[in-house]
């Protein structure tokens, strides 16, 4: 389809016209020479584009400055010239690129969809890949320079003014402010670039000529603050180098404050992830599988702080496969000098009420949440002293071994500690009491209070608390009669 | 303690509760109501935008994007979770942030182009609600003194009084609860202070406060807008023994009761101080990026839960070398090869190595002619990976489909590396 041209004037056949760009982002200028010389039937060959500070082509026709004003005029009557919507998507952002080629290939563009129309819907054809190119990367940098744009405040009679240094590979900076204006509209700012700057004073937007770097501050109190963050975000252990890569090329790491930490971030990041790795090493060895692997294991363990009280570790001890398991909080001074559980006083104690709720303890498994006695010195006395929540997790992954091998039906915390070495949580023991929670291994727990509690009551109140504790013991007493029926 | 924490430096309670606030996957800053700073009540503006795609600002060497200051407002905790570094018998550094301290940290980053917004989140002090205020608060200096219009994502409290999370929703773009384990069983034996129904209420409630919210914009022009962003949430992989069958089906569970833009997952990471009863072993990042790929075969392949379930081993895990869509695909086998002339786009969907984009062109192009192989390859990525599961007018693969080793012809030779 080839379109008839009437009435042109001027035109000269095989003349050759050069148009002097008044800058290098004006597309509607581009635009409306483009249209007249399109309407005169100008073959693109015929046509050089030359950008403000170029010369022109030597063999062009009217090749000296302001030559355009000289360039043909369609009549009243040219067809109106046309375009697909593709192209005009891609052309505006095309026309920004530093290639200085732009303007002749979106000419010659503009020339072929004259006579096809659909031309741009032809992937395989240089032209259209090299326009869909340029509109890319012309795309991108826009993209990148509204992430990578850094201002930096600098102090001025109007209050704050926050200046930024950016190097764009583009035209893009006018195409670029009315995003800038958008996002920042109550600041006086200015974008320094190579290429030229804008600045806005909260009402409006001037623009100046190209800067240097030495033209914008080189630093910020708030930076500090901003590299800290950035350091801290990262996490050692998920180090994807490639990735950052990728997104954000080295070229634009000299104008990001952070840029400048990433080699030490990346450099350290193994060493700490390790270390974070070796601190929680245990977790991935399976739980010994007898009683005697997991006395000596926990005979070795030095998981806690505990451990460094030098006392013997006391395992759990009784029946193989006991349908009842009682955990206490951790061994006291006897029982850490014989390295048995619940021999002392409290284990009397306990024994005598076990024995009153016809409880056998020779069937049962008896066990500490804790493996080690903590103590603290009173003179040549040992005093004991509670775990924290911290040793009572650690020291649980003990517990679970040997629950793993007992695998009792139900499971007696003595205490709060004992409970929490269970559930991983700290409850009230006397909200807890009296009822059976379920375990996540489908056994149940029945919280009471430690014996050595009554030890320390006097009078009435110890009768008290004896007769609740006995109360506890007879409850589970009937649970596990019915658990065997 | 309290002491402690007067005697930081502000640039210390940064570090500190920018660390404790990295275990976060979610970043994202995109998907929100078009805003701008420009003109307002304040006469000269105000300051922020968000024009529908969220910005990365930068990119960590972790390869992830920094759009968001994404802090937490303490990290001193109530709670004991034991995947958490911050929970309370941890060992670690404590410090907290006024809520004038977080936006005023906000405002000057925002200024100076490092973010797109906020993303504020907490560990629990005093109580659900004492906390949830606090959060508030900060987003209310942002919003109402500074005239903030850039992204505002607040983590809201399950336990909190339904009035506070309303606020949140007021004033955040997006909010999010996490479901933090795919399993009950998990939940109750990793954070044991923490209910799996009440977080599932509030996500619940949050829903059809967005939903109410939307309606009433519809009728009234001025109506306030309520987390125009969604909500989300997240759920940690690898802490529990939970399988990547069980994970997916929670996941879309979730999608499906909660209207949620999007469920994040974040790989367990080891965390200094750990408590004991973790499985302290690093999941392979690898693992996370399948389950994200299988969330994508439900979101916009037509996959239903249990297909994706069906791509899983005996243990009812994603192989790690294939994507899920090709492990699905060997599996079965006899619903390939498809007919690239003929096919529906739901079938084209499902062979392996198209994705949507070449789909869509593989439908306009056919409109003009039928399809070579060679059409084929100019419309997607790889022939070589789609070419096994194809039938085009000049090709049909007819013992590729049954080889015994096409698993391992389509497996990318070398393992994918990680790190650095
Ligand atoms: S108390 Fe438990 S965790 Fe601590 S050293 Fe002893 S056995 Fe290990």
């Amino acid at each position: 389809m080839t379109v008839q041209r009437a009435n042109v004037q001027n035109v000269s056949l095989g003349a050759h016209y050069t148009v002097h760009m008044p800058a290098p982002d004006d597309f509607a200028f581009w635009r409306e020479r483009a249209r007249g010389l399109i309407q005169c039937d100008v073959p693109p060959d015929r046509v050089s584009w030359v950008e403000p500070g170029e010369t022109g082509d030597l063999f062009a026709h009217e090749g000296h400055s302001r030559g355009e004003k000289r360039l043909p005029v369609a009549g009243q009557e040219a067809p109106p010239v046309r375009a697909s919507k593709r192209f005009m998507q891609v052309a505006r952002n095309a026309a920004l690129h530093s290639d200085t080629e732009r303007f002749g290939l979106l000419y010659r563009m503009l020339w072929r969809l004259q006579s096809n129309p659909r031309g741009m819907e032809d992937k395989a054809d240089t032209d259209v890949r090299r326009i869909e190119e340029l509109d890319k990367s012309v795309r991108r940098d826009s993209h990148k320079m509204h992430a990578f744009v850094r201002f930096r405040e600098v102090p001025s009679d109007t209050g704050e003014h926050y200046v930024a240094w950016f190097e764009p590979d583009h035209h893009i900076v006018r195409a670029n402010a009315g995003f800038f204006m958008r996002r920042f509209a109550n600041m006086h700012w200015s974008i320094l670039t190579p290429r030229g700057c804008i600045h806005w004073d909260g009402e409006t937007m001037r623009e100046s000529g190209p800067a240097q770097r030495n033209d914008a501050p080189s630093g910020d109190p708030i930076e500090d603050l901003w590299k800290s963050y950035y350091a801290s975000t990262f996490n050692p252990a998920r180090l994807k180098v490639g990735a950052m890569m990728a997104e954000m090329p080295k070229k634009y790491w000299k104008n990001m404050p952070e840029a400048e930490l990433i080699p030490g971030l990346i450099a350290g990041a193994q060493a700490r992830e390790a270390g974070m790795v070796a601190a929680g090493e245990r977790e991935e060895r399976k739980h010994p599988a007898t009683f005697g692997e997991i006395g000596d294991a926990i005979a070795a363990c030095r998981d806690c702080a505990i451990a460094t009280c030098g006392t013997r570790a006391v395992a759990g001890e009784g029946k193989v496969d006991a349908a009842l398991m009682i955990v206490g909080e951790q061994p006291g001074d006897h029982e850490g000098k014989a390295g048995r559980p619940f021999i002392g006083p409290a284990g009397q104690m306990l024994d005598e009420h076990l024995e009153r709720a016809g409880i056998d303890r020779a069937a049962a498994y008896v066990t500490n949440a804790v493996k080690h006695f903590k103590f603290s010195w009173r003179g040549k006395r040992r005093l004991h002293q509670s775990p924290t929540a911290k040793e009572i997790d650690t020291c649980r992954w003990w517990l679970e071994a040997e629950r793993a091998v007992v695998k009792p039906r139900v499971v007696v915390a003595l205490g709060a500690s004992a409970a929490r070495g269970l559930i991983g949580k700290t409850v009230s023991v006397s909200q807890a009491r009296g009822k059976a929670i379920p375990l996540e291994d489908g056994s149940e727990l029945w919280v009471t209070v430690h014996p050595s509690y009554l030890l320390r009551l006097d009078g009435k109140a110890r009768v008290e608390q004896a007769a609740l504790f006995a109360n506890d013991l007879a409850a589970i007493r009937a649970r596990l009669t019915e658990l065997e029926a | 303690m309290a002491q402690n924490t007067t005697q930081q430096t502000l640039q210390q309670r940064l570090e500190i509760l920018a660390d404790a606030a990295k275990y976060d996957a979610s970043c994202a800053s995109s998907g929100t109501a078009k805003k701008n700073s420009l003109g307002g009540a304040k006469g000269r503006g105000g300051i922020g935008s968000t024009e529908g795609m969220g910005i990365c600002h930068a990119y960590a060497p972790d390869g992830r994007c920094i759009s968001l200051l994404k802090v937490l407002l303490t990290n001193h905790c109530i709670f004991d979770c034991h995947y958490c570094i911050n929970r309370k018998s941890s060992n670690v550094r404590r410090a907290r942030f006024t809520p004038q301290e977080v936006a005023d940290l906000t405002i000057n980053f925002y200024k100076r182009n490092y973010i797109e917004g906020l993303f504020l989140s907490s560990g629990i002090i005093k109580s659900s609600n004492h906390t949830m205020e606090q959060l508030v608060e900060c987003a209310r200096i942002l919003r109402e003194e500074y005239d903030f219009r850039g992204y505002i994502h607040l983590k809201t409290i399950p336990e909190a009084d339904p009035g506070l999370i309303h606020q949140a929703g007021l004033y955040a773009d997006r909010v999010s609860i996490n479901v933090e384990l795919p399993t009950t069983s998990g939940l109750a034996r990793l954070a044991p202070d923490k209910d799996a129904r009440q977080i599932e209420g509030a996500l619940a409630k949050t829903k059809s406060r967005i939903i109410e919210a939307k309606d009433e914009r519809k009728r009234f022009k001025h109506a306030p807008r309520f987390a125009p962003a969604g909500q989300s949430t997240q759920m940690i992989v690898g802490a529990d023994n939970a399988s990547d069958a069980d994970i997916v089906v929670k996941a879309s569970t979730l999608y499906g009761s909660f209207g949620l833009r999007r469920v994040y997952y974040s790989a367990f990471s080891p965390i200094p101080d750990a408590s004991a009863v973790l499985p302290l072993k690093r999941p392979p990042l690898m693992r996370e990026h399948r389950l994200y790929q299988s969330d994508w075969l439900m979101r916009f392949y037509g996959y239903a839960p249990d297909e994706v379930a069906q791509a899983t081993d005996s243990h009812g895990n994603l192989p790690l070398d294939i994507d899920p869509k090709l492990a699905w695909a060997l599996k079965f086998r006899g619903q390939f090869p498809v007919d690239v002339n003929r096919a529906s786009k739901e079938q084209l969907l499902r062979v392996p190595g198209l994705g949507t984009t070449a789909v869509g062109r593989i439908l306009n192009a056919r409109r003009h002619r039928t399809l070579r192989l060679d059409d084929v390859a100019r419309l997607t990525q790889s022939i070589a990976k789609v070419r096994p599961f194809l039938v085009a007018l000049d090709w049909r693969p007819t013992s590729l489909t049954d080889r015994a080793d096409l698993r391992a012809l389509l497996t990318p030779k070398q393992e994918q590396l990680e790190l650095f």
